[in-house]
């Protein structure tokens, strides 16, 4: 199965609480995706010089402080680290590549879920309310986001199997589905020089999509190759720095249903997850045709 | 008529259900109110008797779903499988209704005012469907028997495999599936068309609009130049 929820919010005075009005879509697909469950989050930027690293350490009492030590005495170059948990969003002006060589080569146990200047990326074991309560969701501001709730069905139940996955800066995407050629993609996709970490099958689908716009691909043409290439089923809910956007497969196996509101634009696999949103009957509620590509700009 | 309302925000919903479930001499003509529904799955499910359920809102999964006897109205959309399997009595949808609607549908008539999904009355066994709107590709997969009148557009595929239902199109057909073709309209086969569009709220709808699909039969029995094929 697996939940995916997507807001954007149109209305700047209700940016403010996209976090709670969040919360009751992400709990809503529970049934859905018990196991684990993850959020990408899109608010204020950084500078232009600087960029975010969203961290995931795997252990509760990971030393931050210390990564931020590190960090600065290493490469002369100011790093501020907030730690929520066993998160951390890292800030920066150092280079990406820069920095990815030397957390591999000093914190090799870290994962970096994602870089950019807007997005920060939390996922992990537990239900969708733990998950959510463990980071604070509830408390997040910031303009649209993409959330997912997983029931696994083809590989482990780990923070790193979890969605959402990147492929890009202020670039991620969820899935609800399977795919059933994700092996080959992946083998295919690594002669390509790209590479993986976790045998994910929407790990494969993102990185499919990031090879493509590698290869010069806007969204919309790479995912037109996408719908030649990705054999299976899904509903791929994606959001970049300033658009959340949404395909289904062309046999519509897997849902979705939008809500269009002057306030906001809601999508979840089911409407269930909608239910709670405020003046929802005066919303557009409809379910996006397969094959088709659906795109909301801030 | 006595109404009863449940509200499902208060009351869980099995206990509505098991309520629906009661006798037939207690629920038959009793009318029915469901409010808040929020999209739950499994709404009216199974129902028996002659009772009359009106759904205030969006409905999730297999709403209506094995209903016999009851007019149940889903006053919002519908999800997945709304009707399915259905024995007999009446499933209205005023507003759209996902995939499967009215799968292997038996008997009864499901109205879907708006649109419908992919494969509405797959394996369609009987039942009569209108929808007021266009449907999803693959409709009327392998459907045996039945009348399946859609005043839009149909997607591609419909009719694959098909038995001996009927299908009603007034729009554009994208693509007929295997064994599909169009059908010249018989006066009893007008008859039951125009009957369908007065009980579905479309009496004003011209019958002789529409074109009729059905079977070619070309996939009933072996054929010896398929042999290849298996």
């Amino acid at each position: 199965m697996c939940g995916i929820v997507g807001l954007l919010v149109r209305n700047p005075k209700m940016r403010d609480s996209i976090g709670e009005l969040m919360l009751p879509m992400l709990i809503g697909m529970t049934e859905r995706g018990p196991d684990s469950a993850g959020l990408a989050m899109f608010g204020a930027p950084v500078s232009a010089n600087e960029r975010k690293f969203s961290l995931y350490s795997g252990v509760a009492d990971f030393n931050w402080t210390k990564l931020g030590h590190d960090f600065e005495k290493h490469l002369s170059i100011k790093a501020k680290v907030e730690p929520k948990v066993n998160h951390a969003v890292l800030t920066t002006t150092l280079e990406p590549e820069t920095v990815k060589i030397w957390l591999k080569e000093h914190y090799p146990q870290l994962h970096l879920l994602s870089v950019g200047q807007l997005m920060d990326i939390y996922k992990d074991v537990g239900t969708p309310a733990q998950v959510a309560d463990r980071y604070d969701f509830k408390n997040f501001k910031g303009t649209h986001l993409v959330g997912h709730t997983r029931m696994a069905t083809e590989s482990a139940i780990t923070p790193a199997h979890a969605h959402p996955f990147t492929a890009g800066e202020d670039w991620c995407l969820v899935h609800n589905g399977s795919l059933s050629n994700a092996n080959s993609l992946r083998r295919k996709l690594q002669y390509e020089g790209i590479e993986f970490e976790t045998d994910n099958d929407t790990e494969a689908a993102c990185r499919f999509l990031q090879w493509r716009m590698r290869e010069g691909d806007d969204l919309e043409t790479a995912l037109n190759h996408g719908f030649d290439e990705l054999d299976g089923f899904y509903t791929l809910l994606m959001g970049t720095s300033n658009q959340l956007a949404l395909v289904r497969d062309p046999f519509g196996c897997k849902p979705a249903i939008i809500a269009e509101h002057d306030d906001y634009v809601a999508i979840a696999s089911e409407f269930r997850s909608l239910a709670h949103l405020p003046d929802i009957k005066n919303a557009k509620v409809f379910e996006p045709s397969p094959k088709e590509m659906y795109v909301w700009k801030l | 008529m006595e109404t009863l309302k449940f509200d499902l925000d208060a009351k869980p919903l099995r206990e509505v259900n098991q309520f629906l479930h009661g006798d037939a001499g207690v629920l038959d003509g009793k009318s029915v109110v469901i409010e808040n529904p929020n999209g739950a799955h499994n709404i009216a499910v199974g129902l028996k008797s002659d009772v009359h359920v009106t759904i205030k809102g969006h409905a999730g999964y297999y709403a209506a779903g094995m209903n016999q006897l009851a007019k149940v109205t889903i006053e919002g959309s519908a999800g997945s499988g709304v009707a399915e399997n259905m024995m007999s009595g009446v499933v209205h949808v005023k507003g759209f209704a996902s995939n499967a609607a009215a799968a292997t549908a038996n008997g009864g008539l499901l109205i879907i005012d708006g649109d419908a999904g992919l494969r509405t009355a797959i394996a369609l066994k009987g039942a009569d469907v209108v929808v007021g709107g266009s449907v999803g590709s693959f409709s009327a997969f392998m459907a045996q028997a039945g009348n399946f009148v859609i005043l839009g557009d149909a997607g591609e595929g419909l009719g694959d495999s098909i038995y001996e239902a009927k299908i009603f199109v007034r729009g554009k057909v994208k693509s007929l599936g295997a064994d599909c073709e169009e059908k010249t309209t018989s006066p009893e086969d007008r008859k039951i068309l125009a009957d369908l569009l007065a009980k579905s709220g479309h009496a004003d709808v011209n019958p002789d609009s529409f074109k009729q699909y059905g079977s070619a039969r070309t996939l009933y029995h072996f054929h010896v130049d398929n042999a290849g094929a298996y």
